[in-house]
């Protein structure tokens, strides 16, 4: 059975989605996602799409599973590399893509997430040692 | 052929400005030489017959490029009609038989007339031709996407933005975005008559488009009238950035992206942060 | 008045034939050169019907067919399947996903896509879906 390769990228785990994804694909990569998700405490998730040419409302309800399932466990989503082509068709689709959060590429998708983090970490730990105040 | 020329001569539509008498006389000879040859006593009768096609390629061909030229439509009709007159008289000068010149004036006539209908078809044609490419153009001309600083992209939107124009407009908006890299485009829309809820969907839609990209947008050059009607007509535009100057958007730009523009010589003036 | 200039029909039973399906329509779109946007818009618009073929009728048998109209080339695709049948076309074109539901049928958003769009369904007898996209629509 083919399945997806997922690296972890320090508290980040990244998946370069490159074939069409078919339903048991698709639902294979979301259970082993929360599954590394859970095993690493991962903070973010980042999917790259450069190679997507094609992405229809199946394609956009597994990324909204998959940011849903993730931001329960605590972890953020984020798409990064969309074709124009595709981001111009999603729009005319009417794909709300929720929870979804995109960048350019990959090096931006790391900065968003950690961005997004700092808020999160910032909002819980108040009234701790840590350093990571609001600012 | 050579009334056909004097024809043409006297003419008042003789338009030697835009075709060289020479050019003119070239082309008729063609059209009247292979016009010639296909005629004969079968298809004299029949204007639908397939002898003519070599007839009506060149006949559309002359109208086209006479439509691309300039030409009205009226003169280049009446170049056909100008030949009928001519064939007319020769019919007239050679056949002395009433009955016999009647039947075939009326067939000369016929044939000609549906000839001269293909004309007129062809011509519109042409200028449709010229219509499409040249609002190709302007649709290339009027949405210019502007690199304004690193990572800053202005797009001002000059005239209706329809639903084709929307589509320009993404498709150059995120292409520019893909090759700089930008994190911000300030859609500016000062130059846009009107803004009613179908301009506001594109706007919108644009604005998802560019979201998609990992991009914000800010809308500027939002002028009263607009926001009054978009608040009459209950368009949503919460989630979007407005700003009513392309200045002001630029300077959140800059917020954005956490630059700072400030003065040079700051021992005088210390406080000039802008 | 349409002219059909090439006939071309696969069928679809298997989730494993969408794939082979989208490269087909991809291959036309691309002779025909169509732009990259609309290539795009085309091949979602199939790959949401054909999955509904698959999905709701049962599977079923895709006509592609490049045509021409005029000036315009275009391709135009016929879904057809003998499955249950829809039984309130008027609901399943309205469009839903503001109220952030499951796509559903996914129609309203799959019609945008393309230049011309028709629907046929009766229920108990099946579906025909038939979608135009022009080359400069």
């Amino acid at each position: 059975m083919e399945r997806i390769p997922i690296l972890r990228m320090g508290h980040f785990l990244l998946v370069t989605i490159q074939v069409d994804l078919y339903d048991q694909l698709a639902e294979n990569l979301e259970s082993d996602l929360v599954h590394m998700v859970k095993k690493t405490q991962a903070k973010g998730v980042l999917i790259d799409v450069s190679a997507v040419s094609i992405i229809d409302s199946f394609m956009g309800r597994i990324l909204g599973n998959i940011a849903t399932m993730s931001k329960i466990m605590d972890a953020e989503t984020v798409v990064v590399g969309m074709q124009p082509a595709v981001a111009i068709t999603l729009v005319e689709l009417g794909l709300p893509l929720k929870g979804v959060h995109s960048a350019l590429n990959v090096e931006r998708g790391m900065q968003l997430l950690h961005s997004k983090i700092l808020l999160d970490q910032g909002d819980v730990e108040e009234g701790d040692d840590d350093d990571h105040s609001t600012e | 052929m050579e009334q056909w020329s004097s024809n043409q001569l006297s003419n008042d539509g003789l338009r030697d400005d835009l075709i060289s008498n020479e050019d003119q006389l070239a082309q008729s000879d063609e059209l009247l030489t292979v016009f010639l040859n296909t005629l004969t006593e079968d298809n004299l009768d029949d204007t639908t017959s397939s002898d003519f096609e070599k007839v009506i390629d060149i006949l559309s061909g002359i109208s086209i490029s006479r439509a691309k030229q300039g030409f009205s439509s009226q003169e280049t009709g009446v170049y056909i009609f100008s030949l009928k007159d001519a064939l007319l008289t020769v019919l007239q000068q050679e056949i002395k038989d009433p009955t016999l010149l009647y039947a075939q004036t009326l067939k000369v006539n016929k044939l000609l007339d549906s000839l001269s209908v293909i004309t007129f078809e062809t011509f519109i044609k042409g200028r449709e031709e010229v219509i499409l490419r040249q609002t190709d153009e302007i649709s290339e001309i009027s949405t210019p996407v502007i690199r304004v600083w690193d990572g800053v992209l202005a797009l001002p939107i000059i005239g209706t933005l329809d639903s084709s124009r929307t589509q320009v407009v993404m498709e150059n908006l995120l292409q520019e975005i893909v090759e700089t890299g930008s994190s911000i485009a300030i859609l500016d829309i000062s130059g846009v008559p009107a803004v009613d809820s179908l301009v506001a969907q594109h706007l919108i839609k644009t604005v998802s488009a560019t979201r998609l990209m990992g991009a914000e947008c800010i809308i500027s050059g939002i002028r009263p009238e607009i926001a009054q009607t978009v608040v009459h007509l209950g368009i949503d535009l919460s989630q979007i950035i407005t700003k009513s100057t392309l200045a002001s958007a630029l300077k959140t730009a800059f917020q954005m992206l956490q630059l700072e523009v400030v003065k040079k010589n700051r021992e005088k003036v210390s406080g000039s942060r802008i | 008045m349409i002219i059909v200039l090439n006939k071309d029909s696969m069928a679809i039973v298997r989730e494993q034939d969408v794939v082979p399906f989208r490269n087909r329509v991809k291959e036309y779109a691309v002779k025909m050169g169509m732009s990259l946007v609309n290539q795009t818009k085309l091949i979602t618009a199939a790959s949401e019907l054909v999955r509904n073929l698959l999905k709701y009728g049962k599977g079923g048998q895709v006509k592609i067919e490049v045509v021409n109209k005029g000036r315009d080339n275009g391709i135009r695709l016929v879904f057809i399947d003998q499955g249950p049948g829809i039984e309130n076309i008027e609901l399943a074109m309205k469009d839903g996903y503001s109220t952030g539901k499951s796509m559903g049928l996914g129609l309203p958003g799959t019609k945008r896509l393309v230049s011309e769009f028709n629907i046929e369904s009766t229920v108990g007898k099946g579906t025909t879906v038939t979608i135009i996209k022009w080359k400069n629509g």
